[in-house]
């Protein structure tokens, strides 16, 4: 596979097969009654790193969060910070901060104290906490609210002293379970800057649980995708996009099209699948799909061209009506029936004001893209 | 924008609610707030009138046993005549004679100890019943609540059974061989403690339970988080949290506590000194209306202060949302 790096900087100890990871969950199990919440799960995360909990709901990223947490001891397998294994430390002695999902801030405390809190708890002087809190009241922009009580706050407010607090103690590790749920979207973007900004900053390890796949993609190092207590996946966000593991992070992340069929030929990394209909695709990074094995080749709407005529020298080549058309201003959305009945999406960036080669509803359509425009999933 | 809402919200009601309509929403709403306040001027105002006159009447042989009696017949000019007979005596007495207020001292002592009792006993078993799980609550609640199908009187009367030198404890302690003489508890104040603490348990645990109940768990996940032992989470946030159901709990058991006389004459043998039984006393053993009437008026002056604590407690929890 070619290597599609990362785009954000050059953070990358889960290449480095020397660097330890900080955060281990070892073959981690939890079952509540009869039900397995996270199945025998193993995931490394590594010191200063931003990693990300994607998964839908119920899919077990709060209950991996508790249990790092402390709220909840797995049933098998053991949970290592820094080469400690945590079992039996109870919450209060791990170096971990955790924003609630729920935000559980003190209602019978000021904005000030809430903050405060952990802080008095250490033993820290009274003039320190002060001074942190004003910092960090500072950070989350809420100054003029550090004497209000929590049920006096909007939503949006609350959900910045819920962070502030978790940050105030400087932990080690944060972590945030949908930190931003509550926000509007402007807010929310610029929140998670800010919250990036911050784990620079402070050279802190986020882990962070979200189901708001642009979210984790815009924040986070790396992802880990969760599905009903598996690991599907866990990659940087590109390589996530880019190179999906399965039909199911395929899915999940972004939209694609799948074309199903089985490999006719394997040669080298090339590999020629053929379709349900018998259409032939030709495709590249085939990876360690065999022949005679029934593989989906995932292609992103963005990599498939359309247009009128067949395009000159592409190999995968197939035809269709427009059957749907959405211009969305910086790009146009085309939803292409082929032949064979499939529904193909495609997008085109609109780079010039005019375009040559107009399609409209109903009109007769070729789609069109390279050998390595996707990735073959055999899962 | 206002026109704007102005015109919208004419346009979700098309025909304006006659006056008629309106004047009728306008009574039903008033309505459901008089109902009541009818309801205290029925049942508490008037009859605390009464009281109040008959405090400030004088004793006499007579049906009822006490002048004067206001009768309509007599015309406005024996009505005023009658009126200039009323005066403060009943409540000069109750300052001269110190059993009055020994009576007092000693009512709201008792009833504080076991309100402070109450809230020790009562406290844990709320906790439990608001961490237990789920499917066990209304069981629990149903439990506390039992007790109350069984006559209070009966009741009172079993734990004389219990707590007399012959009773059921003393019998208990003496063949475990934990005592040889048996605990001189019935006609104590130790078995008033016993008996008040029994009685108004639930009164102490409801309140607490509901706000226990209601107090999200994560608030105290939150403070482990932060630090906390499970023991200063417990008395930085769960107790704080639990307050105002402490407060109602309290003045539960404490208010009809310290008016209380069955338990006392019952339990607490002659020589204890409560006020509800002087009341009782003055009411049925001295036939003297107005002076019973007096302890009565100034028992419920005294028990304002507490109510209104409890009022305030209440208002300030529910400006908080909780
Ligand atoms: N204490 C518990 N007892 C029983 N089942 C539980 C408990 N906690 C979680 N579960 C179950 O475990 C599964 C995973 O829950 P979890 O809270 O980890 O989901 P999640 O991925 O955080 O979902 P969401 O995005 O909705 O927050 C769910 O099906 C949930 O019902
Ligand atoms: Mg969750």
């Amino acid at each position: 596979m070619k290597s599609l790096g990362s785009i954000r900087r050059s953070f990358a100890p889960w290449n480095d097969p020397s660097a330890k990871p900080y955060i281990s969950f070892e073959n981690v199990t939890k079952v509540f009654g009869d039900f397995t919440a996270v199945d025998n799960l193993t995931l490394h995360i590594y010191e200063r790193e931003f990693f990300a909990l994607l998964g839908g709901s119920g899919s077990g990223k709060s209950t991996l969060l508790r249990m790092l947490a402390g709220f909840d001891e797995p049933t098998k397998g053991r949970i290592l910070l820094d080469g400690q294994d945590l079992r039996g430390i109870p919450p209060y002695k791990r170096p971990l901060n955790m924003m609630f999902q729920s935000y559980a801030l003190f209602p019978h405390m000021t904005v000030e104290s809430n903050i405060g809190f952990g802080l008095k708890q250490e033993g820290v002087p009274k003039a320190e906490i002060e001074a942190r809190v004003a910092e960090m009241l500072k950070l989350v922009k809420l100054e003029q609210f550090g004497k209000r009580k929590p049920h006096q706050l909007s939503g949006g407010q609350r959900q910045r002293v819920a962070l502030a607090r978790a940050v105030a103690k400087r932990p080690k590790v944060l972590l945030l379970d949908e930190p931003l749920g509550a926000l509007d979207k402007k807010l929310r973007e610029e929140t998670q800057f800010e919250l990036m900004d911050l784990q620079q900053s402070l050279g802190l390890t986020f882990v962070i649980v979200t189901h708001d796949q642009e979210e984790a993609m815009t924040m986070a190092d790396r992802i880990a995708i969760l599905d009903k207590g598996n690991l599907m996946q866990v990659a940087t966000p590109a390589e996530i996009y880019e190179a999906p593991a399965s039909r199911f992070v395929a899915n999940f992340v972004g939209n694609v099209n799948m074309f199903e069929g089985t490999v006719a030929a394997r040669e080298a990394a090339t590999a020629r699948i053929t379709g349900a209909s018998g259409a032939q695709i030709l495709v590249e990074n085939a990876g360690d799909a065999a022949a005679g094995n029934t593989v989906a080749f995932a292609v992103r709407p963005e990599k498939i061209k359309v247009s009128s005529k067949r395009p000159e020298g592409t190999v995968n080549a197939m035809q269709g009506e427009v059957y749907d058309l959405a211009y969305l201003g910086d790009m146009t959305v085309y939803h292409v029936r082929l032949d064979d009945g499939q529904v193909v999406k495609a997008s085109a960036l609109n780079s010039s004001r005019v375009t040559d080669d107009p399609l409209t509803w109903n009109d007769r359509a070729w789609i069109s893209f390279q050998p390595d425009a996707g990735v073959v999933l055999t899962r | 924008m206002a026109e704007a809402t102005a015109s919208l919200s004419s346009a979700a009601q098309p025909a304006a609610p006659s006056f008629g309509d309106r004047m009728f929403q306008a009574l039903t709403s008033r309505l459901v707030i008089i109902v009541p306040y009818l309801w205290l001027l029925l049942f508490f105002l008037i009859p605390f009138v009464i009281v109040f006159r008959i405090s400030l009447s004088q004793t006499a042989i007579a049906m009822p046993p006490y002048t004067p009696v206001f009768s309509l017949q007599d015309g406005l000019a024996a009505f005023f005549d009658q009126l200039r007979e009323l005066n403060f005596d009943n409540y000069v007495w109750l300052t001269e004679d110190p059993l009055y207020f020994n009576a007092y001292v000693s009512s709201v002592w008792i009833a504080a100890v076991s309100t402070f009792f109450a809230l020790l006993v009562g406290y844990p078993v709320a906790y439990g019943m608001a961490r237990a799980p789920a499917a066990w609550r209304p069981t629990l609640l149903m439990l506390v609540i039992l007790p109350f199908w069984t006559s209070f009187l009966i009741r009172v009367y079993a734990w004389m059974g219990i707590l007399k030198p012959e009773g059921l404890l003393n019998q208990l302690l003496l063949s475990l061989n934990v005592i040889d003489t048996p605990l001189l508890i019935m006609n104590t104040h130790t078995a008033i403690f016993i008996g008040i603490v029994y009685s108004y348990l639930p009164f102490m645990i409801l309140p607490l339970y509901s706000a226990l109940e209601k107090m999200d768990y994560s608030l105290i996940e939150a403070a482990q988080d932060l630090g906390c032992t499970p023991i200063s989470a417990f008395w930085k946030i769960t107790f704080p949290l639990s307050l105002p159901g402490v407060i109602a709990g309290c003045m539960l058991v404490f208010i009809p506590a310290v008016g209380e006389f069955v338990i006392p004459d019952l339990l607490g043998g002659s020589q204890t000194l409560m006020i509800g039984k002087t009341l009782w006393n003055e009411f049925f053993a001295n036939r003297d209306w107005p002076v019973s009437s007096a302890v009565a008026v100034i028992l419920l002056l005294l028990l304002i202060v507490p109510i209104m604590i409890f009022q305030f407690a209440q208002a300030r929890a529910q400006e908080q949302g909780r």
